[in-house]
């Protein structure tokens, strides 16, 4: 019997259906591999059977040993042994490796704690991950790939029978990646546990699951058995990427003029924080007025950093590189500056940092060029009034009124008030950072039919996409982005989703290799 | 219609707690046998309340930039108070010129905390704790510990006087100063010609225009409203020179807020900072600018306050900052910035004033006096913020069922 089966999993979000119908059963003692592209529904998946997203929030059945779960939180998949870290590890990073280990679980007696115990007990289960260090020490002093290890023995210390991995190599090298894989591997055969591991390095998915289920659209494709089915990466990737394309995208004639827009040579930006660390490194690239260039990479591989330091240098510190927007060399050290000279940047996290959720849709669209309705600082309401509502009417953004709360609309609705903003700043160039992230098809179609209408008239957009059908569908030319790196270049119909994807996981390889 | 609807829907807020302050005033009216509003209390009103309006709208420009509060404003009055009573009375220095220069010291204050927290990105609580104690301390230094009086007339007269009667003789509809009448008229007329060429204007460019009936109804209410308050003024002593003061303060800062790039932009930069940042608001200048202009306000305070203690005390302006927070919250501006507007500030102080007010009246003693005060700023915020969830009640069951859970466990025990 399998230990964990779920069944017709549908999940949806405010306009997104994130999960459609996914089916999955794991086996008890089985190494589980889920994998799919990003936003593919794996995180949405774990969620749900976490208990993040509470029973109730989600159709479909959840059974673990058999039994129907009904989670309402985390608290209840873990008492069941289900124990979920992660990418972004959930240690606190001031608490030393002893106290984060039982965080949650302390080894008391009426609510007194027991140190020795706790100690004790966390050395035993170092012991076990293979991590050297004293218990005593702050997770902050230790590398990254040790606290991998904290995460796993502190799932340990919970009696976990299902382990489940979220991307637990994507910040490692290749040693401490496969010390974690043999670490699972170990687990399995010593202590009969089963673990799910996401991961994006196929070539560790192939050397660790025992089966491989991929996910694409929140959707099951299908569940591959190494015992029975080919598992080489090409075969997975072809599962992946796989589907027709057809009519997914609105027509465009070829807008692409001959002038260039705007172009960036050897563009190299430090990290904010660790300025040692070099996020985009001596990229060079054009974009042609009328034409969509595309930027694909995984995340993390500099293609936000690279778009926001373009734009007024809004990210990264010690950048350096020039930027030459119609034939003339510019300057643009400031966001204000970098509008004023017709650049946009779209951000990627629309609540995050594109939107005032609390305001209304006027507001948002007026307020990066407040200079257009204003005189001495003085705005002229009616004039607002007229522009936000001309915008309102040329995206057909779906709210009853421009003094709607942004927060009211659909995410669809708001990624359209977004373009809105800066298609009203009338700018030339067009930063787009994932401009279809979080909709639903519908209005992925209307967003790139606005991008087309903006190709038409002349402007130059870049477009940075962690989809590759939507990167392949809308662009004219194609640069692949790994590390920081542009590592290759395609004119449209060139490239095909397994080139690009080899190119990255080539890049990857050699990278870890030297 | 649909557009007006959402605007009031967007605004219910401040159209609550401004009926909570009818309600308020009508209540007390009742309990104080109709001594609240008579001309004499009115007026006394004003004096009581000016300082804390001044700095609640100065506090309101910091709580929009993210709910960040600035505690040091009591004793930054105390400083400004000490420094014009030592130029004045000690040194004998020019009162206008005085004035002034505490302006400037004002300002300089502000310079300071600003600079740590919009530059130094240090946390406005710490900056302002910190400016809290240390302003208190050169207050001491400053007094030496002691108070100083009296101030002379040409100083008083800037807050605590009454505007001069130039018609002593006429007692238009029976009213001790006529010409504060006069005044309260006028004011009500030129609302009433502002409003409707602005309809006018509008109309004939093609905008979207409010019916006549609500544009009629509003200018009357106002209008009406006005004419009262400086009727009852008149019937009194005349206008209080203190209440221009706070006037224009909201005149100026109401359209600062709500017609200029910069009110939006500080509005923008409370309801989103990264966002804002990446519209091209310069975040870092704004916030600079919000606590210099605290300060300001804050040595505007300290002037009138000083004024209407006839002396500068080591102690004085001690827990206005919490009276000047208290009405902004209460006024419906948010606890994490970007929502809040000088009317409702406006309202939330006036809401607090009548409370201390008419308690005060009845007799009930200071110590129940801010335990009332307490809860009022708790109940307002606290019914925002429950509205707002929509599951309000869900915390109450999840709490009731928790301690059922216990309950079940005690009866295994036993």
């Amino acid at each position: 019997m399998a230990l964990l089966e779920m069944r017709s999993i549908t999940k949806e979000f405010p306009g997104v259906r994130a999960l459609d119908n996914v089916n999955i059963s794991v086996e008890e003692g089985e190494i589980h591999a889920l994998v799919g592209e990003n936003g593919a529904g794996k995180t949405t998946l774990m969620n749900v059977l976490s208990g993040v997203h509470p029973y109730g929030s989600y159709s479909g059945d959840v059974l673990f040993d058999g039994k129907i779960c009904k989670h309402q939180g985390i608290k209840d998949s873990e008492r069941l042994g289900i124990v979920i870290i992660h990418q972004e590890l959930a240690l606190v990073p001031y608490l030393s490796i002893g106290e984060n280990m039982f965080l949650g679980n302390e080894q008391q007696r009426r609510g007194i704690i027991d140190w020795d115990q706790t100690y004790r007990k966390a050395e035993e289960y170092m012991s076990i991950v293979g991590l050297n260090e004293n218990p005593r020490t702050l997770v902050k002093d230790v590398s990254v790939a040790k606290q991998q290890l904290i995460e796993i023995a502190k799932a340990l210390a919970k009696n976990v029978r299902l382990l489940i991995l979220d991307e637990p190599t994507s910040s490692l090298n290749e040693t401490e990646s496969k010390k974690i894989l043999d670490l699972l591997l170990t687990l399995r055969r010593e202590k009969g546990i089963t673990s799910i591991i996401i991961s994006h390095k196929l070539n560790e998915v192939a050397y660790c699951a025992d089966r491989i289920t991929i996910l694409r659209d929140g959707s099951t494709v299908e569940t591959l058995d190494k015992r029975v089915d080919d598992i080489s990466e090409e075969r997975i990737i072809r599962g992946m990427v796989g589907r027709e394309m057809t009519e997914r995208f609105p027509h465009r004639p070829n807008t692409v003029r001959d002038e260039v827009g705007l172009e960036v040579r050897n563009f190299t930006v430090y990290h904010e924080q660790f300025t040692e660390r070099v996020v985009v490194d001596d990229v060079s690239l054009k974009v042609h007025k009328g034409e969509v260039v595309g930027i694909y990479g995984l995340i993390g591989s500099g293609r936000t950093e690279l778009a926001m330091s373009i734009f007024g240098q809004a990210y990264g510190t010690r950048t350096s590189g020039i930027l030459i927007k119609d034939g003339k060399t510019v300057e643009l050290p400031s966001i204000p500056k970098a509008i004023e000279a017709g650049l946009s940047y779209v951000t990627e996290d629309r609540k995050e940092s594109g939107l005032l959720l609390g305001s209304s849709v006027m507001h948002n669209i007026t307020l990066p060029r407040m200079d257009f309705v204003s005189k001495n600082g003085r705005i002229d309401r009616d004039l607002e009034r007229k522009y936000a509502e001309h915008y309102r009417e040329a995206l057909d953004i779906k709210a009853p009124s421009i003094e709607q709360l942004v927060a009211n609309l659909s995410g669809g609705n708001q990624q359209k008030v977004l373009l809105g903003k800066w298609i009203y700043s009338q700018p030339d160039v067009l930063l787009l950072d994932e401009p279809t992230r979080g909709v639903d098809v519908g209005a992925k179609y209307e967003i790139y039919q606005i991008i087309n209408d903006l190709a038409q008239q002349g402007k130059s957009i870049l477009f940075i996409s962690s989809e590759l059908t939507e990167i392949l569908g809308m662009c004219d030319r194609i640069y692949v982005m790994n590390e920081g790196q542009i590592i290759a270049e395609f004119q449209r119909g060139e490239a095909t989703q397994e080139e690009i994807m080899n190119r990255i996981m080539q890049h990857s390889k050699g990278e870890i290799g030297a | 219609m649909n557009s007006l609807w959402t605007v009031f829907r967007n605004n219910l807020r401040q159209y609550m707690m401004l009926l909570a302050l009818l309600v308020i005033i009508l209540v007390f009216q009742i309990l104080t046998k109709g001594v609240l509003l008579k001309p004499m209390n009115v007026s006394n009103l004003i004096f009581q309340n000016a300082y804390v309006v001044i700095l609640a709208v100065g506090m309101l420009l910091c709580i929009l930039t993210g709910g960040n509060i600035d505690l040091s404003v009591g004793s930054q009055v105390a400083l400004i108070g000490a420094c014009a009573a030592t130029f004045i009375i000690t040194w004998g220095w020019n009162p206008h010129l005085s004035i002034l220069l505490c302006l400037l010291i004002g300002i300089a204050m502000g310079i300071w905390q600003g600079f740590w927290i919009a530059y130094a990105r240090i946390p406005a609580f710490i900056v302002t704790l910190s400016g809290m104690l240390v302003f208190r301390g050169l207050t001491l230094i400053v007094l030496g510990g002691l108070t100083i009086a009296p101030f002379p007339k040409e100083y008083l007269a800037y807050s605590t006087g009454y505007i001069p009667d130039l018609f002593p003789e006429a007692r238009l509809f029976g009213v001790r100063n006529t010409t504060s009448l006069l005044i309260g008229v006028l004011i009500a007329a030129i609302y009433c010609v502002t409003q409707v060429m602005g309809y006018l204007s509008r109309k004939k460019k093609n905008y979207s225009v409010e019916s006549v009936w609500t544009l009629g109804s509003r200018m009357a209410v106002i209008s009406l409203g006005v004419v009262w308050l400086f009727y009852t003024l008149a019937s009194y002593r005349g206008i209080p020179m203190v209440l221009i003061t706070v006037g224009i303060i909201l005149i100026v800062y109401n359209f600062l807020t709500s017609h200029t790039v910069m009110g939006r932009h500080l509005y923008a930069l409370g309801g989103n900072e990264k966002a804002a940042r990446l519209s091209g608001v310069k975040t870092n200048k704004l916030l600079f600018l919000a606590y210099v202009n605290m300060a300001f306000l804050a040595a505007v305070a300290g002037i009138v306050f000083a004024a209407r203690l006839n002396s500068a005390s080591p102690q004085a302006g001690q827990n206005f900052e919490l009276d000047a927070i208290g009405s902004c919250f209460i006024g419906g501006a948010s606890a994490y910035g970007g929502v809040g507007t000088v009317g409702g500030t406006l309202v939330g102080a006036l809401i607090m004033g009548i409370l201390n007010n008419g308690m005060s009246i009845m007799g009930i003693s200071t110590h129940w006096q801010q335990v009332v005060k307490g809860l009022v700023l708790l109940g307002a915020v606290a019914s925002d913020v429950l509205s707002k969830q929509r599951v309000s009640l869900g915390f109450l069951s999840r709490f009731i069922k928790s301690r059922s859970k216990y309950q079940d466990v005690g009866g295994l025990d036993a």
